[in-house]
């Protein structure tokens, strides 16, 4: 650590005390501003719902354990895909699989998501019509690009720029290189979308987040619709004559309307938008099954950096998918319009349906399509964590109270509290003028740790079970520990004899490396429990992680500047009895190198370590 | 406190030492005992929650049941004392762990007497074991992926030996925590289970901080004929006693709180499962840190053959000093550590000296 000869020895602690302050105060703020001001509590604490749902199955015989193990996972992932929202999935008895979610959740949203068995078809457009309109809007066409890479990892998102007349190319590396396959097909007349929703701006993952996005008007810059065509009835493209007469008869406006109407994967069927599109419900006509949801090997959600900055899902197909994929886009780029694009079909309803201009090699696949966040990350997890083995219908929906009364929540409070009296009063007697630095650091601590775990709360749907608590709790105790270690360290320094403003320099770096050590130690341990375990674990994991990582931040850029602040003052400089660093009572030997007292810079030179 | 304050100093200079390395084969009994109680303890098996079992959940629809009413009720017919929640619909939900002997009609009737409400009005239902296990099993692998790592990661820090009897400590601790479970009888729940994992971090972070200063101060050790590697660690142990005691009391404050408090006005309960977990398993970290995992690595120290030489070469200077003392018959004691000043090199760090030096100061302690 070369220092400039005008810094002075124990160097700026001013600037990382204000920093520290700034943030923790930001945060504070952050969380009135956003309202979030309580952490979620979990289901033992707050109470929440619980859903139970029940198998149900063609073949008796698929209703068996491991089918039942592999679907808990499953529905594991759905609604806790963080690991940190506390919900609860257990098997019960032998065809019931109880889903407790906290309070605070989206009761609605899980409800649905957890034993929807998403099945996702990828089907050819027939054709296609606005329903239930008085009047004819533009239609909002959104567009699908492949990659021609394929690539386990999910190439990045881009859903290419408009190349007109593209055509096909084989996979190679050079493609690649380029960053755009010569197999992008996008329809220049589309718009994507994207842009012209705010969503991914406000980036609210909530589901809550209302769905402005989701049915935003077209921007200005939208390109006339595709199907100007409005006299045939509004219909463009060819009806199957067997579905004829449903098409006809169907009302996409009308809620109840909106089913699955897919009666087998082999047949053509119709179906409706899954979502508005500039405020009209579509139908379309589609042909049979091309390639099959079990076929996507990846899914995730992704922001479209190049089309301005929307949501998107990218998909990886396995070998099968590939394949199928590949030939189905091969055959419909040669279509008119609207046959030359395929729909996405999830449990029925027609989440995207993209223009294809080319044949899509490679196996990867991009939906864009006016996609809030939270829509992106649902459809990638519920494409990823694919269909369950098993089709559940859920049998019942309660709201449970706290499994432990709120005396419990409060016992623990009012111990926590008495706790971190003790030890404040702990530090006082026996640390004095420290002990003051070692309670503001534990207020520092406590209003960071309390109002990230607020925000989380409504970020990442971190909910805070009673073990969590406690596990706080005993953060408490380390974040003292690092307190005292310091301490330690410079009292030993003055028990050498050294002046104060040298020992709290000199006792820094040993006293840094003893905290940093443990610390990492104790990471470790919350860092392998998040990724190994689920369910109530990971949440205690990430509490611990999160704490772990505050006591480092604190003692660095808390702690040692006050300190070295403090070591100006003379109350501590001149070991007052009351300040915790008298020398005379730390029995500091007679200061026989009082020269050296006197020119603290001679060889006190601070070691860095 | 002040007095306090003092032994603090006089355990760093040395003046005032415990004997902790020396006194090994006492430690090791001690412990040795308690985890055999521990084990006879775990024979006699835990008593798993109904999450880890398996068991019955009754549903019962009464309008104005309260919950108290419902867990005398309950109490009357189980032994098990089970949970009873309220829900939204003015339902009222027991658990029942598959433990108890009582079969699940028997439990069905004896409530319905119990609360006054048909028989038919009471659904039930059997829970299977699946969740608990599957918690437990992932915690349990991740406790040994931690292990592994760890174990690693303090073999590349500090060096082999720490690790291996930073590890000892660690599942001395955790086993005494679980032999004293089952020895209580407290119900073994998710909660608990966490408990124990926040155990293993506190109990390595405490022998890690430990380690550092015995690590410090057994640098450049066979420079000198002064002090063991024993001494040495047992000096190390002496200085930072005081700071270990602290962190320990500091740390067991809010659990202890938890414990009597939550338990005091509560009773028995999940704060009770998880602060009792905790309070066994930090004060056995704080005490295997010290007692345990520095004596059996000064153990382990020994036995290297240069730590071997420097143990004989202690020896002999010591009876060399011992012979020049009864020539003299004077007591000019030896290593007074008065000004610092003339200090024989290698054990004593002179102030300005650069950080790291150890300062065991003072006669080590032979209390043999």
């Amino acid at each position: 650590m070369a220092t400039p000869k005008s810094r002075p020895r124990d160097g700026y602690p001013g600037r990382a005390l204000a920093l520290i302050l700034v943030v923790t105060v930001g945060l504070v703020a952050l969380m009135f501003g956003t309202g979030h001001t309580k952490p979620r509590l979990g289901i033992d604490l707050a109470g929440g719902t619980s859903i139970t749902l029940s198998a149900k199955s063609t073949d008796p015989k698929a209703i068996n354990k491991s089918n039942m193990d592999i679907a808990t996972g499953i529905i594991e992932q759905r609604v806790n895909g963080m690991g940190v929202s506390e919900a609860e999935v257990q098997t019960q008895g032998d065809r019931n699989i109880i889903v407790n979610i906290p309070k605070g959740g989206d009761k609605q949203t899980a409800a649905d998501q957890v034993g929807s068995t998403a099945n996702l078809y990828f089907r050819p457009v027939l054709a296609l019509a606005p329903s239930g309109l008085q009047a004819p809007a533009p239609t909002d066409t959104p567009s699908a690009s492949g990659s021609a890479a394929p690539s386990a990892t999910g190439t990045p998102a881009a859903t290419g720029t408009p190349s007109a007349g593209a055509t096909a190319a084989a996979p190679s590396t050079g493609a690649t290189k380029q960053g755009r396959p010569a197999g992008e097909a996008l329809a220049a007349d589309t718009t994507p979308t994207a842009a012209a929703t705010g969503a991914a701006a406000t980036g609210t993952p909530s589901a809550a987040a209302t769905g402005a996005a989701a049915t935003g008007t077209p921007s200005a810059a939208a390109t006339p619709p595709a199907t100007p065509d409005l006299s045939a009835a509004m219909t463009s493209g060819t009806v199957p004559p067997e579905l004829a007469a449903q098409f006809a008869a169907l009302d996409c406006s009308k809620l109840e309307q909106r089913q699955n109407h897919q009666t087998s994967e082999g047949a053509p069927a119709v179906a409706c938008s899954q979502k508005q599109e500039d405020g009209v419900w579509y139908k379309l006509a589609l042909g049979p099954v091309a390639v099959f949801g079990k076929d996507v090997s990846k899914a995730q959600a992704t922001i479209d950096t190049q089309q301005g900055g929307g949501w998107q899902v990218q998909l990886q197909f396995n070998g099968k998918g590939t394949d199928a994929f590949t030939a189905v886009t091969g055959q419909l780029a040669s279509q008119p319009q609207p046959a030359n694009q395929f729909a996405i079909v999830l449990d029925g309803q027609v989440v995207s349906h993209p223009y294809v201009r080319g044949a899509i090699p490679g196996g990867s696949a991009v939906i864009s399509g006016s996609f809030t966040q939270a829509e992106a990350q649902g459809l990638a997890n519920q494409l990823s964590f694919g269909a369950l083995p098993l089709e559940f219908t859920t049998s019942d929906v309660t709201t449970v109270s706290p499994q432990l009364g709120g005396d419990q929540l409060k016992a623990g409070l009012v111990a926590g509290l008495i706790g971190m009296v003790l030890v404040v009063l702990y530090s006082l007697v026996y640390y004095r003028g420290l002990g003051l630095v070692s309670i503001a650091g534990l207020l520092v601590s406590a209003a960071l740790t309390y109002s990230i775990m607020s925000l989380l709360g409504a970020g990442i749907g971190f909910a805070l079970n009673l073990p969590a608590v406690c596990g706080a709790i005993v953060a408490i105790g380390i974040t003292a520990d690092s307190f005292i270690v310091y301490f330690e360290r410079i009292r030993d320094e003055v028990r050498e004899g050294a002046p104060l403003r040298p020992a709290v320099q000199r006792a820094w770096p040993r006293a840094r490396r003893t905290i940093l050590v443990s610390d990492f130690v104790s990471f470790l341990c919350a860092a392998v429990l998040y990724v190994v375990s689920v369910g109530k674990v990971q949440g205690f994991a990430f509490t611990l992680g999160l704490t772990t990582a505050l006591d480092v931040v604190v003692i660095f850029l808390f702690t040692k500047p006050l300190i070295t602040l403090l070591a100006r003052k003379k109350f501590f400089s001149d070991g007052h009895p009351w300040s915790g660093l008298d020398p005379k009572r730390l029995g500091a030997r007679p200061p026989l190198r009082s020269t050296r007292r006197r020119n603290p810079s001679s060889s006190a030179a601070v070691k860095e370590a | 406190m002040s007095r306090f304050s003092n032994l603090g100093h006089k355990l760093y200079q040395g003046e005032v030492s415990f004997d902790f390395v020396g006194r090994r084969k006492l430690w090791y009994s001690i412990s040795g005992v308690i985890v055999l109680v521990a084990a006879i303890g775990l024979t006699m098996g835990l008593h798993l929650g109904i999450e880890f079992k398996g068991g019955s959940v009754y549903t019962v629809a009464k309008p104005g049941l309260t919950i108290s009413q419902t867990q005398e009720a309950v109490d009357k017919i189980v032994e098990s004392h089970p949970l009873v929640q309220s829900t939204e619909n003015g339902k009222i939900r027991i658990q029942v762990s598959s433990e108890e002997k009582v079969s699940s009609s028997v439990i069905t009737e004896s409530l319905a007497k119990g609360l006054g409400v048909p028989v038919q009005e009471i659904e039930a239902q059997v829970i299977g074991p699946s969740w608990g296990e599957q918690i437990s099993n992932k915690a349990l692998t991740g406790l040994v992926i931690f292990m592994i790592l760890v174990t690693i990661y303090l073999a590349i820090a500090f060096e082999w030996r720490m690790a291996v009897a930073a590890l000892v400590a660690l599942i001395h601790d955790l086993l005494i925590t679980i032999g004293v479970y089952a020895l209580v009888g407290f119900e073994v729940t998710p909660g608990t289970v966490i408990g124990f994992l926040t155990i293993l971090g506190y109990s390595l972070y405490d022998t890690v901080v430990v380690f550092d200063t015995v690590k410090e101060n057994t640098k450049d050790l066979t420079k000198q004929n002064k002090l063991t590697y024993s001494d040495a660690a047992n000096a190390g142990l002496n200085q930072t006693l005081v700071r270990s005691l602290n962190t320990t009391v500091v740390a067991l404050l809010p659990v202890a709180a938890l414990l009597f408090i939550g338990g005091g006005f509560l009773g028995a309960g999940t704060l009770n499962d998880i602060s009792l977990a905790l309070f066994i398993g930090l004060a056995a970290g704080a005490y295997s840190s010290i007692c345990v995992a520095t004596p059996l690595l000064a153990q382990l120290k020994e036995e290297q053959p240069e730590m071997k030489a420097l143990a004989k070469r202690v020896a002999q200077r010591r009876a060399a000093d011992a012979k020049a003392e009864a020539a003299r018959d004077a007591g000019g004691e030896d290593g007074e550590d008065g000004s610092g000043d003339e200090q024989p090199a290698g054990m004593v760090g002179q102030r300005g000296r650069a950080a790291g030096t150890t300062r065991a100061k003072g006669r080590p302690s032979t209390n043999r």
